[in-house]
């Protein structure tokens, strides 16, 4: 059957032949912050050349075609992960061209050489393109302005642009932009289009509809894991769960006599520095490539790593905490201040996170097509067209330019998708046989083989005046290393800054602050996960912040605006929250609330969470209330979701399983021991944006995340007295 | 290899297959359906979910070999069905999906409830709904939609104008 692949042409990478004469915008990436707007003739291009290298004319990055039959194509460089950018991305250029984006055409882009920014990942995509893509949106417009003033000969001025139409208001005249294409294509870019006043917004700042929701509801909507190619094959891959395991030699002789099995040929995954060796069975159905799989007999050589567990690893890492590592900050006297500290009110704590498996509901999978001329194409669903095409390059030993990336909706990234590992393994199976060849990853594949979210402990030092007052201040982050896990060069004279991240960054005005890393080496790979470190360090920040208010005698809220004397975002937002989550309105008997805030790269968000203790003990999360600060807001519905989503994922991570290995293999393998959470344990959700306009805008699809563990904590805290300083810790038995 | 009859969709199929695979690599790879999600294998996840007689089934853990002769509807045969549609506009509605691919399930499952209990309770959906994970975490929207497409007439406008992006 081939028609899924056809659909997925026609729906979601649908290109045609261009019409004729089309304007082409773009930006051209000799500069960078300031991006120059540049065009072309579209005369003579390729009608595939949509999804080809071949498109690259003339150092053109090409985001908006618009053709002579009014047909208008967006291009979208962030993939569509679920965070939205298949709306929130075209929305900037279809504000400023005003078009209304029902009418337009998106394409993800499958790495043209010269567009930026190719990856969607650290809540990077709409920040990171607010600016650039509205100017380019607003150059289209006032090309297709001038273009119809000249045809009516009057002034530009009198020429309106509305929903897709140049309208001449005197006279009633109108010109389709498909019309005006062709003379628009001609004119020179302005260099500073006008921008719209963002009190004439149409699309943006509003909860507008996602395009890929009616897709996505009727199961028309395209994933990797959905790709097919005449010819194709499947396969599925053998590798060892030992990490650091070699092959030493395998039967097939079973494997082959599966219905629908090929061959048997040898595979390998580069990850990084790692190399994985496997045995990939090749079939005529991915059924069969999965029996004939569990057929092999295969002899590894554990190399020892089989002695590994995380049980003596917390141990190696509790041992850690008791040297002094590298200074990552350090501010006023922290070892003084502490010395002369009334040691009634010295605390110190170690909190412990634990590794976790990125599990995206669809699976790791690519189709990959290795052609001659060492041409390849991927179909495949990856955080980037510019991440594929530059690690096969690497991995595959062949230049980016033969590399072309076919990106559909991605079924979850969370981080998981910034490594391409899958693609390249496919890549070298397709070469090997001689034909496009789909791999799909197997769920146990998904959450045994990594790469994974690290586990960070935290040594936490602190004192407070006698009169409740925050006097001194210490996170060790005590960890693996993300970098270290994937590349030989990792510098460990230096504190891995990944690592400690926001850390050194909070606003809380603490006189003597004295932060550190140690680093553990590891030999599992290491991957950044939603909210990266932060997901964890927030945890060991923000809980043992609240242990120096309960040290202090001080309410936590009250505790942490009185470190926040000037003015600073962080300070509104805890404002914010205080209101809206009626901190000062007592709540009923047996419940706890707790707050918790944390600030990194990605942004700012705060959340309190509220929590009832059952007559069994248990403890039932009963709401989160968060409030995010954006700045400028592009989709309040989609920023709304994005942190449902932050706090349901952070809840996980702070209740469900860790990733825990024993013999060098992690024992969880499936959703029934990797537990998600499930509709009957989701708490009411309430989500306030800070948005009060203005040049700086903040990320979306992370900041929820951090403050979800310490919140609940201190909210268990509150309802219950006990202190949970290991993640993750179980809700039935606190 | 055997031949299996059933209906998929309202239309009569007959596959070539293993006797033990799965519906759902039946309905993927051999009947080209792409709506219709892998996402366990294990019958944990329900990203696979199907409606086998009218009923919510997770179709990584059947055989073909035991649906001869029985009916089946995907994703895709949802349209037509009012009720099924009215789950549908809802979800747009709520604007539920994120990434998305555990939504078919997610909306068979809701299918499925509301065709045996056209008014579920929260502590119905819970049971009904709690065979489907969602790692996006969408379950509040999901809780919302399928009252609202409780709350709806039971023959609605036509979808046509909710599903014009293609």
């Amino acid at each position: 059957m081939s028609f899924p692949h056809k659909i997925a042409r026609r729906e979601f990478l649908k290109h045609t032949g261009l019409s004729g004469l089309a304007l082409i915008l773009g930006i051209a990436t000799t500069e960078e912050a300031n991006a120059a707007i540049t065009k072309l003739h579209a005369a003579g291009i390729d009608a595939a050349a949509m999804s080809a290298p071949a498109f690259d004319v003339a150092n053109i990055t090409p985001y908006i075609i618009i053709e002579p039959n009014n047909k208008i194509t967006i291009i979208n460089p962030k993939p569509e992960m679920g965070q939205g950018t298949y709306q929130s991305i075209p929305a900037l250029i279809a504000e400023e061209l005003e078009v209304s984006l029902d009418a337009v055409t998106i394409i993800t882009s499958s790495g043209q050489k010269n567009i930026p920014g190719q990856s969607a990942g650290g809540s990077s995509s709409v920040r990171g393109s607010y600016a650039n893509l509205r100017k380019v949106g607003a150059a289209a417009r006032e090309m297709l302005r001038t273009a119809a003033a000249k045809q009516w000969n009057v002034a530009t001025e009198e020429c309106i642009a509305e929903n897709g139409k140049i309208v001449h208001k005197a006279t009633g005249k109108t010109l389709a932009y498909g019309d005006l294409a062709a003379a628009a294509s001609t004119l020179e870019v302005p260099a500073n289009p006008t921008l719209k006043d963002p009190k004439d917004f149409k699309i943006l700042g509003k909860s507008m509809p996602r395009l890929d929701i009616p897709l996505k509801v009727t199961g028309r909507a395209i994933y990797g894991i959905d790709m097919e190619l005449p010819g194709m094959v499947y396969a599925s891959v053998e590798r060892c769960p030992v990490f650091g395991s070699k092959l030493v030699s395998y039967d097939d002789s079973a494997t082959l006599k599966v219905k629908g099995v090929i061959k048997t040929v040898k595979a390998e995954r580069v990850l990084g520095k790692n190399r994985y060796e496997g045995v990939a069975v090749i079939a005529d159905n991915y059924w069969a490539a999965l029996k004939g799989r569990k057929a092999l007999k295969v002899q590894w050589d554990h190399q020892g790593f089989d002695s590994f567990n995380t049980k003596d690893y917390e141990q190696h890492l509790r041992d850690l905490a008791a040297t002094d590592g590298l200074i990552a900050h350090n501010s006023g006297d922290f070892d003084k201040a502490m010395a002369d500290a009334d040691a009634t009110h010295k605390i110190e704590a170690l909190y412990e996170t634990p590794v976790v498996a990125h599990a995206t509901m669809e699976p790791m999978n690519c189709l990959a097509h290795w052609q001659e001329g060492d041409k390849v194409d991927v179909w495949t669903s990856v955080q980037g067209a510019g991440i594929v095409k530059r690690e096969l390059a690497e991995t595959l030993g062949i230049p980016q330019d033969n590399i072309t990336a076919h990106i559909s909706f991605l079924g979850g990234g969370f981080g998981r998708r910034l490594a391409a590992d899958y693609a390249g393994e496919a890549a070298m199976i397709s070469k090997q046989l001689d034909k496009p060849v789909k791999i799909i990853w197997t769920r146990e594949d998904d959450i045994q083989l990594g790469p994974f979210r690290p586990m960070t402990f935290s040594a936490m030092k602190g004192a407070v005046t006698p009169d409740g007052k925050a006097l001194a201040f210490q996170h060790k982050v005590i960890s693996p290393s993300i970098s270290a896990t994937k590349s030989d060069k990792y510098d460990k004279t230096k504190p891995d800054r990944s690592m400690t991240e926001g850390i050194s960054d909070q606003k809380y005005e603490i006189p003597n602050m004295k932060n550190a890393y140690v680093f553990a080496d590891i030999h599992i790979p290491m991957q950044p996960w939603r909210s990266v470190t932060s997901s964890t360090l927030a945890f060991a920040h923000e809980s043992f912040i609240d242990e120096m208010a309960a040290a202090a005698k001080k309410d936590p809220l009250q505790f942490r605006l009185e470190m926040l004397t000037k003015e600073s975002d962080t300070k509104r937002v805890l404002a914010k929250l205080k209101e809206v989550s009626n901190w000062d309105h007592p709540l009923p008997k047996g419940w706890g609330r707790g707050i918790a805030q944390y600030e990194f790269f990605a942004g700012l968000a705060a959340n309190v969470v509220e929590v009832s203790t059952r007559k069994d003990g248990s403890i039932k999360i009963e709401k989160v209330i968060t409030v995010i600060d954006l700045g400028t807001v592009v989709n309040p519905d989609m920023v709304k979701a994005q942190v449902e989503g932050a706090i349901v994922m952070g809840i996980v991570a702070a209740t469900k399983d860790a990733v825990h290995f024993e013999a060098g293999k992690s024992i969880q393998s499936n959703f029934h021991n990797n537990r998600m959470l499930r509709i009957n344990e989701m708490p009411a959700v309430e989500v306030h944006i800070l948005a009060e306009g203005g040049p700086v805008i903040k990320g979306v699809g992370e900041p929820g995340l951090p403050p979800v563990a310490p919140a609940l904590a201190n909210a268990v805290f509150a309802a219950t007295g006990k202190r949970i300083r290991k993640l993750p810790f179980d809700l039935n038995k606190v | 290899m055997a031949v299996y009859s059933f209906t998929v969709n309202n239309k009569p199929v007959q596959v070539d297959a293993e006797p033990d695979m799965p519906l759902l690599w039946v309905i993927r790879d051999l009947l080209g359906l792409k709506g219709t999600k892998f996402g366990c294998g294990i019958a944990q996840c329900g990203a696979c979910t199907v409606h086998l007689a009218g009923s919510a089934v997770r179709s990584c853990g059947i055989p073909v070999s035991e649906v001869a002769g029985q009916k089946i509807t995907t994703i895709e045969g949802l349209a037509g069905n009012p009720q099924a549609e009215n789950v549908q506009k809802a979800w747009i509605e709520q604007q539920v999906p994120q990434c998305g691919y555990c939504q078919s399930g997610q909306i068979m499952s809701a299918v499925a409830l509301l065709h045996r209990n056209p008014k579920p309770t929260d502590a119905e959906i819970d049971v009904a709904m709690q065979g489907n994970i969602c790692r996006c975490g969408t379950y509040d929207r999901i809780r919302k939609a399928i009252h609202k497409a409780a709350a709806m007439p039971s023959h609605p406008t036509s979808l046509q104008k909710s599903l014009t992006h293609s």
